[in-house]
């Protein structure tokens, strides 16, 4: 901060409010690794002289041990600030630095180029105004320039700033400069930034930074400072309709009760009449209370406690909006996510998402599609890696108020947190809401069948095995069993054997008994799912009917009717319970395939053939179907 | 005079406040760590105005090393009383019992004994699952890298490389039992914010922060107040008066004062905009090597 030293006591109080009234902007700088962001940031700190005395002899210190450019200072040193930062020359966490100009003050954050770090850029792009999108002169435009100005984007950051680095490299090009420039033009294009400037430069030696360079005669733009303090990229006023989520009741005593929060999209006045978005009760803003006393309007963002005409159910999570503009609430939304868990995301796998001070249990339905960060092609797909992006739709135990993100930031951003492990694992942006009746996911109880499974980090499913008598289900089924265990789930198998000597032994063998037995397994199994087994059942279950009945007792995609398809020769040689030979010596009565039929299935999930195959064999058949379907994760993850 | 509502203090504050509800909303049994500074006083200043008309809902927690500057423990005691708040004061009885000081001990030693270790056990002793700090991102360059929602090991640790996501204000303050989160406020305040905003908001900080005629030993260039008689003087050190002040406060062998004439706030921020030395200079425990900040928060120092 470059003050007169000889400045007069008396004016301070002037000077200092002068101080107080200047704009605030956040931006970052992102790029591929190594591009010079935090080199770009040192200088801006150092030239800024916001360095003092004893961090630039530490500095030098520093630039000895941990240096990556000789003898000199290593700039981007005063901002890797971790160990582990300085030791590799590279950066791994935003660093967050603040520095101000007679114009304007600046909290800045610098992400990391690392593909494996991209999360951390997300973290500094969430908060950001602009992104500076650093280029290596030498390199141009690379696949990681190019994920990081998409996320930028897709997080709502409106302006951006090329900025050509390491131009000393290059000579000073101007052609190579309008080389990058117009490549980057093309493909900024689609994003529709408000404001997208290309500007070259020298982090390390400081040429077009904050001054003006003789060897950049020929750019006669402004330099990056100037264009930093002068964007208009502040946060446009916003005159939307206010959003008021209630963060904490404030009950001091029997006469006071107030709803605290951050207001935002919009003023909220006293007077307004507005509505709780869940319930949908309405009422009328009483007053705006704030320890510097009450307000008559109270803007977006400004933190106040509100107190209402009447007295209504009001509790932390639920909205307060104006009752003529009000936000949506639904328990589904179609949303853009960044996944960013080494863990991969499955749809119908729990999570906990946090919407505006909300907490619920969600899930990704289905993805709709990927992004390719290099193309911007869309791609199917059928599971979400670290840092991979998609359009998905999400579902959630409750039903939530929520704006679309592009409307309002704070009601229309959330997170998903891994219900094991607390860890963040994504950032979602609303795009919109789907509609109630499309919905399946209302649960009345609290603990319900997404929560379970989560404890046993699994999805539920219903292993349906049908097929001939000595076809091998239950050989298989117990093989399948066992491969399931030793991947820590939670299984269980319902046969004849365990359920014909207890649950249905008053049962006998005619058509009717044949129906209710399935029946009963069914109805069974689909309790067992519900607790968050994976249930595996093997029944002959002749009729395709009680199959199709045990199908829908389940939900979609839980359901694999698995087909041991072994022909009526093959069993009745094997025979492996004397069945068959009495049968056709007519000692068993209704015997399936010999005087009674058995309805093969027409499309079953999984058909497996087991002429000469050992169930070993078909079990890990069944498990490559299961981790395709995404019922399972996949070995190799699983082993890590 | 209030600050202006299209301020950047302001944008400060709301951003401050709804950190705060946050962490009461969500948190079990939070506490706020109480340091007597002038960041602690921003930060309580703040936590009032987040749950007024209510108090803040939850204690305030202050790590006695006994070698506090006595005008500190008299300020703290003050303001508990001032807003009636309750004030938890823990002191590692063992350690004083066994004699350990910042003079035969050396700082980082005494430090880690009397005062990362004793804040350890009392916020497991307490079981508290979120604690307020009043750390600056501006103060020093790990913690420019550190959360505002830091996640912290049921051993206190704090795991740099491996922060959680943290995107817009949608904090995640889940935990599991016995580990906890250390919540930062006043993350994206600079020291000149703090003072701009005591001095827009009239708040009470310790009188050591302005100049005024105190005993100080010349000590390595670093100048030393003698507050009590505890204080050793090393052969040849004498007792001079000076017009000093503080920058920054702590146990008052380890926090060097500077030399001022600076007698009111507005000319304590004046020499603050000329000062060519950090503030954390003055702090005799960071001076150990480069990395010495990270090392110790890694172990639990807040
Ligand atoms: N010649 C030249 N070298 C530069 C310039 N800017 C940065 N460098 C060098 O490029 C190397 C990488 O710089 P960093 O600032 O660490 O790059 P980064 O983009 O922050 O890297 P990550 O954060 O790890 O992605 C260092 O050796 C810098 O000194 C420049 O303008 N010219
Ligand atoms: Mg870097």
């Amino acid at each position: 901060m470059n003050i007169n030293p000889d400045i007069k006591a008396e004016d301070f109080a002037e000077y200092i409010s002068s101080q107080e009234d200047k704009g605030l902007l956040r931006f970052l700088t992102c790029g591929s690794v190594d591009d010079g962001k935090s080199t770009l940031i040192g200088r801006l700190l150092f030239d800024t002289k916001l360095i003092f005395e004893d961090q630039l002899s530490a500095l030098e210190r520093d630039s000895k041990r941990h240096g990556t450019v000789g003898e000199e200072m290593d700039l981007a040193l005063l901002v890797d600030g971790l160990e582990a930062e300085r030791e590799q020359g590279i950066t791994i966490d935003v660093a967050y630095r603040f520095f101000a100009t007679d114009k304007r003050k600046f909290i800045v954050a610098d992400t990391p180029g690392h593909e494996q770090y991209t999360r951390n850029m997300a973290t500094g792009a969430s908060t950001a105004d602009l992104a500076v999108l650093l280029v290596d002169a030498r390199k141009g435009i690379l696949t990681q320039t190019k994920r990081h100005a998409f996320i930028a984007s897709l997080l709502g950051v409106r302006h951006v700033v090329l900025a050509l680095n390491k131009i000393d490299l290059v000579d000073y090009s101007q052609e190579r400069f309008e080389e990058v420039r117009a490549e980057f033009d093309q493909f900024a294009e689609s994003f529709d930034f408000d404001s997208a400037v290309a500007i070259p430069l020298s982090a390390r030696f400081g040429d077009n930074v904050t001054q003006r360079s003789d060897k950049l005669s020929w750019f006669n733009g402004p330099t990056l400072l100037e264009h930093l303090e002068t964007v208009e990229a502040e946060k446009e006023e916003e005159g939307g309709p206010f959003r008021l989520p209630v963060q904490w009741v404030n009950r001091p005593n029997l006469n006071f009760r107030g709803f605290s929060g951050t207001v935002t999209g919009g003023p909220m006045r006293v007077g307004d009449e507005i509505v709780v978005a869940n319930s949908g009760k309405t009422t009328v803003v009483d007053k705006l209370v704030t320890m510097d006393g009450e307000l008559s309007e109270a803007p977006s963002g400004q933190a106040v406690t509100v107190t209402l005409k009447d007295e209504i159910d009001i509790s932390r999570g639920d909205v307060l909006a104006p009752a003529n503009n009000r936000p949506d609430v639904s328990d589904q939304f179609a949303s853009h996510v960044i996944w960013m868990s080494e863990q991969p995301m499955y749809p119908g796998r729990p999570y906990l998402l946090k919407i505006a001070g909300r907490t619920v249990s969600a899930q990704v339905t289905e993805i709709k599609h990927k992004i390719d960060v290099n193309t911007f092609k869309h791609l199917a797909g059928k599971q979400l890696e670290l840092n991979e992006i998609a359009f998905c739709n999400v579902a959630l135990s409750h039903p939530v108020a929520f704006d679309p993100y592009e409307a309002n930031k704070e009601t229309g951003s959330f997170i998903l947190i891994d219900r094991m492990s607390n860890e963040t694992v994504a950032a979602g942006m609303v795009w919109f809401g789907l509609r109630r009746a499309t919905n399946v996911h209302r649960q009345a109880l609290d603990i319900n069948k997404a929560e379970r499974a989560s404890l046993k980090n699994q999805r539920p499913a219903l292993l349906w095995f049908t097929g001939l008598s000595g076809s091998g289900k239950s050989t298989i089924a117990n093989a399948l069993e066992l491969k399931l265990s030793e991947r820590a789930k939670h299984t269980y198998v319902l046969d004849g054997d365990n359920i014909r000597h207890g649950l249905n032994k008053d049962l006998g063998f005619t058509e009717a008994d044949r129906v209710e037995n399935i029946r009963r397994v069914a109805e069974t199994a689909k309790l067992f799912v519900d607790a968050g087994l994976i249930t595996l059942v093997s029944f002959i279950s002749p009729f395709r009917s009680e199959r199709q009945l045990a199908r829908s007792l389940v939900e979609a995609g839980e359901f694999y009717e698995i087909h041991v398809d072994t022909p009526l020769e093959d069993c009745a040689k094997r025979d492996p319970k004397g069945l068959y030979a009495k049968a056709k010596a007519g000692e068993i009565q209704n015997f399936t395939g010999i005087d009674s039929p058995y309805e093969a299935p027409e499309n079953p999930e999984i058909r497996v053939s087991t002429v000469g195959r050992t169930p070993e064999d078909i079990a890990d058949e069944i498990i490559d179907r299961l981790e395709e379907n995404g019922v399972l994760e996949r070995a190799l993850e699983w082993h890590i | 005079m209030p600050i202006n509502p299209s301020s950047h203090l302001k944008r400060l504050e709301n951003e401050s406040i709804q950190i705060i509800r946050e962490v009461a909303a969500e948190c079990r049994n939070p506490v706020m760590l109480y340091s007597i500074g002038k960041d602690s006083a921003v930060m309580l200043h703040l936590a009032l105005k987040a749950f007024y008309p209510s108090k803040p809902p939850f204690p305030l927690l202050h790590v006695d090393t006994t070698w506090k500057f006595r005008e500190m423990i008299s300020f703290r005691d003050t303001i508990a009383e001032k807003y009636g708040l309750e004030l938890i004061v823990h002191t590692n009885e063992e350690g004083v019992r066994q004699g350990i000081n910042p003079f035969d001990h050396g700082s980082s030693n005494y430090t880690h004994v009397m005062k990362t270790e004793t804040l350890k056990a009392a916020l497991t002793e307490h079981g508290f699952d979120a604690a307020f700090g009043g750390a600056r991102r501006d103060e020093e360059k790990s913690r420019a890298k550190e959360r505002v929602f830091s996640f912290r090991t049921s051993s206190h640790s704090w795991d740099p490389k491996n922060q959680r996501p943290e995107l817009w204000n949608n904090y995640n303050a889940r935990v599991k039992p016995g580990e906890s989160i250390r919540a930062f406020p006043l993350s994206n305040w600079t020291e000149l914010d703090i003072w701009q905003y005591i001095l827009a908001e009239e708040i009470d900080i310790v009188p050591l922060y302005l100049a005024a005629r105190r005993p100080v030993v010349n000590r390595g260039g670093l100048l030393i107040m003698v507050d009590d008689e505890r204080f050793r003087l090393e052969p040849g050190e004498q007792i001079d008066e000076k017009m000093v002040r503080f920058r920054t406060l702590g146990c008052y062998p380890l926090t060097a004062a500077i030399e001022s004439e600076a007698t009111t706030l507005p000319e304590v921020v004046r020499e603050m905009l000329i000062a060519r030395t950090s503030e954390r200079h003055g702090r005799l425990i960071d001076h150990d090597d480069a990395a010495s900040m990270e090392k110790k928060k890694r172990d639990g120092y807040f």
